[in-house]
């Protein structure tokens, strides 16, 4: 097995976060995993991604230009990312603020109101868990339990409900993502 | 032929902290005097076992075979930061930079402004003869105005190269430096002066006080193209209007330390 | 140690700490600053010395006079800042003081960009600075392996008092990958028969690169290339994967190789009878394996996150034995396997359609 994965998306929506997060988590599940981010000179609101490989095997390249999974924070980068992911892989869409119709049919596509959806559960910094959790229920890269367990010991020593909250948003991304009907079979 | 009969009192003797080897230094050239008040120094505090200093690029860049210490050479200008480099490692030895006027106020400024302004726990010893000597004879950052020089053959015009840099004043307006002082070597009484400068300079360093240097107006009779006794009224008429003779920066615990 | 998610810049430090380095002087500069931060909580925790110096040119000067004191001493940079060292690293190969560097390479030439690159090849490997020598420099392609190249870098630096580098860029140093570290080596002191500790009950010991007398500084010079002859000879370092009957070898180092390892699987899935060699000392250069393989392949295909700088050594090594051609991305560019692939492809099927190599 080997994913490549990309998250996309503005600085401060948790993009780098979210990678770090299955990159911990692979480790975690023993698995192979490098993480890399796009780095600029915009310290905070400009363009970011990274870039994740999983893989049962070491890895050799960090670096892919076809993907198997993407998950697009905004309309940039579904605008970069769509073209690029690898026939029969995964789009996770941040149905909230990307405006822009898809038009692949060779890969799935899920769309996620996380940012509705994490606002409405009190805290917008919750998208980046909904839109990995419901990648997850596609494609289960690891594990959503590892996962929980992981996410818990990085927020270490911070309030409980911060605990729950992100708890609760894993458990319903991964809801939605199970639910979702992906748009290459409704096509 | 044995003399043993007359008894014998030393007056006058090399210090320890020189080695007993010929200089390479001009006739009437005031680094010998600056080595030798420096060596007495480190003798008269009983560190030269525990000394180490850090010649420059320039005519005294042969200054590790004249002090009977562990030395090193730096590149031009950065004496301040091998010296850092020394003295963040071994804190408990004795740091010191030999510097000319190129080599710390002109390639190595910044060098030695930010050695001073962290309160590098180290001494300089500033040698300024306001010319480049060992490249013979060119504008240095201290040269005077109207002073002729091969790179300012009309004597220096300020309208085109600036003014001389005042490194004492200018160190001693960092909150980091602990002792400052400007001293000249071109008469017995300034010579005294100067050793005693020097003295609180090492003491400073000694106490773990910060960062201390004396600058030491220095004479250079080959480039000025005057005799050695010219040359030292030369320093005493022209050089030290323009940099006087001062203390500059004297924190409250080294005028503590002057006292005592 | 337990296997850790470590970013490479972090890494190389917290490496560094483990292998006792006793001093650290540097300067902030994307993409290594991590490097740097790192340093800066944790030598002072260690009561180590760290100091964030006014210039890389200050920094590498503080690694020279700690250096002369005989402790391990290092600084970081990324290719600008690198440039800015080069006057130190002449003096310290000149005075044979062991300092470890590490340069994160960035996009140039002149300010360049702040994305990964190998654009410093020849200035690491040829004559970092002025005079007649060579630096050590160790090239990882992983977080894993920049670790161990750290630890090798300051026995390299200690047994040959001499200048090594570390060669990573900014991929290696951004990138976080599963990492353990070694075991934290005691600090020892070090060249008490050279280091300027003060002169106490011996004669004072001078570090000084100057040599006036030219016959003297002929000899100095000999003495150096005696030693870089050693190094030279016994300090080559390669990884290959593939090899054994491939036809056409891919050669990449660092970041560039391991990229180009992906595409040379895609290659032998395909049928491909394509290798990898990838150089892990970039000087001393592996010659002597590659050469080896020169008699082997029919062709080698350099990769470089640059306009081929690497490729003239493997051209030496090659002895114009067999082709060697070249795939580069540069300005910063990372390539991805896919055009790696192409690359391959293309030179794989002109060698089928030539007649077969004796």
């Amino acid at each position: 097995m080997q994913e490549e994965i990309i998250f996309a998306g503005f600085g401060g929506q948790g993009v780098l976060f979210a990678g770090q997060l299955l990159a911990y988590t692979a480790l975690a599940e023993g698995k192979h995993v490098t993480w890399i981010p796009s780095y600029g000179p915009e310290m905070r609101g400009g363009t970011a991604n990274c870039t994740v490989v999983v893989s049962d095997e070491p890895i050799g390249s960090p670096v892919t230009k076809h993907p198997s999974i993407a998950v697009v924070f905004n309309n940039p980068s579904l605008e970069k990312y769509e073209e690029l992911v690898k026939p029969g892989g995964l789009l996770v869409v941040n149905q909230s603020l990307i405006t822009i119709e898809t038009h692949r049919t060779d890969i799935t596509i899920v769309r996620i109101p996380a940012t509705a959806l994490a606002s409405e559960m009190g805290d917008v910094r919750l998208t980046n868990m909904l839109l990995f959790s419901a990648m997850l229920a596609q494609r289960p890269v690891v594990s959503l339990e590892t996962a929980q367990e992981v996410l818990l010991e990085k927020l270490g020593a911070r309030k409980a409900e911060m605990h729950a909250l992100n708890l609760a948003a894993l458990a319903r991304g991964w809801e939605l993502g199970r639910e979702a009907t992906p748009a290459s079979e409704s096509a | 032929m044995t003399i043993s009969a007359v008894e014998e009192k030393v007056v006058y003797q090399r210090p320890e902290s020189l080695s007993d080897v010929p200089t390479h230094y001009c006739p009437g050239c005031t680094h010998g005097i600056a080595h030798r008040l420096v060596a007495e120094v480190l003798d008269e505090l009983g560190v030269r076992e525990r000394t180490i200093g850090i010649a420059p690029v320039g005519c005294s860049v042969f200054a590790y075979k004249y002090f009977n210490v562990d030395s090193a050479v730096a590149a031009h200008g950065r004496a301040p930061a091998m010296a850092t480099g020394i003295k963040r490692v071994l804190p408990d030895r004795v740091v010191f930079t030999y510097q000319g006027d190129g080599d710390l106020a002109a390639i190595g400024l910044a060098e030695i402004v930010h050695a001073a302004t962290r309160g590098e726990n180290i001494t300089t010893i500033f040698i300024n003869n306001a010319i480049y000597g060992m490249t013979g004879g060119q504008m240095a950052p201290t040269t005077l105005p109207g002073q002729h020089t091969t790179s300012s053959p009309g004597g220096r015009d300020i309208e085109i190269t600036g003014f001389p840099v005042r490194m004492a004043e200018l160190l001693a307006g960092l909150t980091g430096t602990a002792y400052v002082a400007r001293r000249s070597l071109h008469n017995v009484k300034e010579i005294n002066r100067a050793k005693k400068a020097i003295r609180t300079a090492f003491e400073t360093q000694l106490a773990g006080l910060g960062f201390a240097m004396v600058e030491l107006l220095s004479s250079c009779p080959t480039n000025w193209h005057l005799s050695p006794p010219e040359a030292l009224q030369w320093i005493e008429d022209y050089m030290v209007p323009y940099y006087p003779l001062s203390d500059y920066k004297v924190i409250e615990p080294v005028q503590d330390l002057m006292k005592r | 140690m337990a296997v850790e998610l470590m970013k490479g810049n972090v890494a190389l430090a917290e490496a560094a700490i483990c292998a006792g380095v006793q001093a650290y002087f540097g300067y902030p500069i994307t993409p290594q600053t991590e490097l740097l931060e790192h340093m800066a909580k944790r030598m002072p925790e260690l009561g180590r010395a760290f100091v964030q110096a006014e210039s890389e040119v200050a920094a590498i000067n503080m690694v020279y006079g700690a250096a002369c004191a005989g402790v391990r001493a290092m600084t970081s940079s990324s290719s600008p800042g690198i440039s800015l060292m080069q006057e130190g690293f002449s003096y310290i190969a000149a005075s044979e003081v062991p300092c470890v560097v590490v340069d994160v390479m960035r996009g140039g030439p002149g300010l360049g960009n702040i994305q990964p690159s190998q654009s410093d090849y020849f200035q690491l490997t040829r004559s970092a600075g002025h005079g007649d020598y060579h630096a050590i420099a160790l090239a990882p392609a992983s977080v894993q392996e920049a670790i161990d190249l750290m630890g090798l870098a300051f026995d390299l630096a200690d047994k040959y008092r001499h200048l090594v580098f570390v060669v990573a860029d900014g991929l290696i140093g951004q990138m976080m990958e599963p990492a353990e570290l070694p075991p934290m080596q005691p600090i020892t002191r070090r060249h008490d028969d050279w280091a300027l500790t003060g002169a106490d009950g011996r004669a004072p010991h001078v570090i000084t690169s100057l040599q006036l007398n030219a016959p003297d500084l002929e000899a100095l010079n000999q003495r150096l290339q005696a030693k870089l002859r050693i190094i030279h000879d016994t300090e080559q370092r390669s990884t290959e994967m593939l090899t054994d009957d491939a036809q056409l070898v891919v050669v990449g180092f660092g970041t560039a190789g391991r990229i180009a390892q992906t595409a040379v699987q895609q290659a032998r899935r395909e049928g491909m009878k394509v290798g990898l060699f990838r150089p892990i000392t970039l000087w001393p250069f592996p010659e002597k394996r590659l050469s080896a393989l020169a008699d082997q392949v029919s062709a080698f295909l350099v990769v470089e996150m640059n306009t081929g700088q690497m490729i003239e050594d493997v051209r030496l090594a090659a002895g114009g034995q067999v082709p060697v051609t070249f795939y580069g991305r540069t300005g910063g560019v990372v390539p991805v396997p896919e055009e790696i692939y192409d690359a391959i492809r293309d030179l794989y099927r002109k060698l089928q359609s030539r007649p077969a190599r004796e």
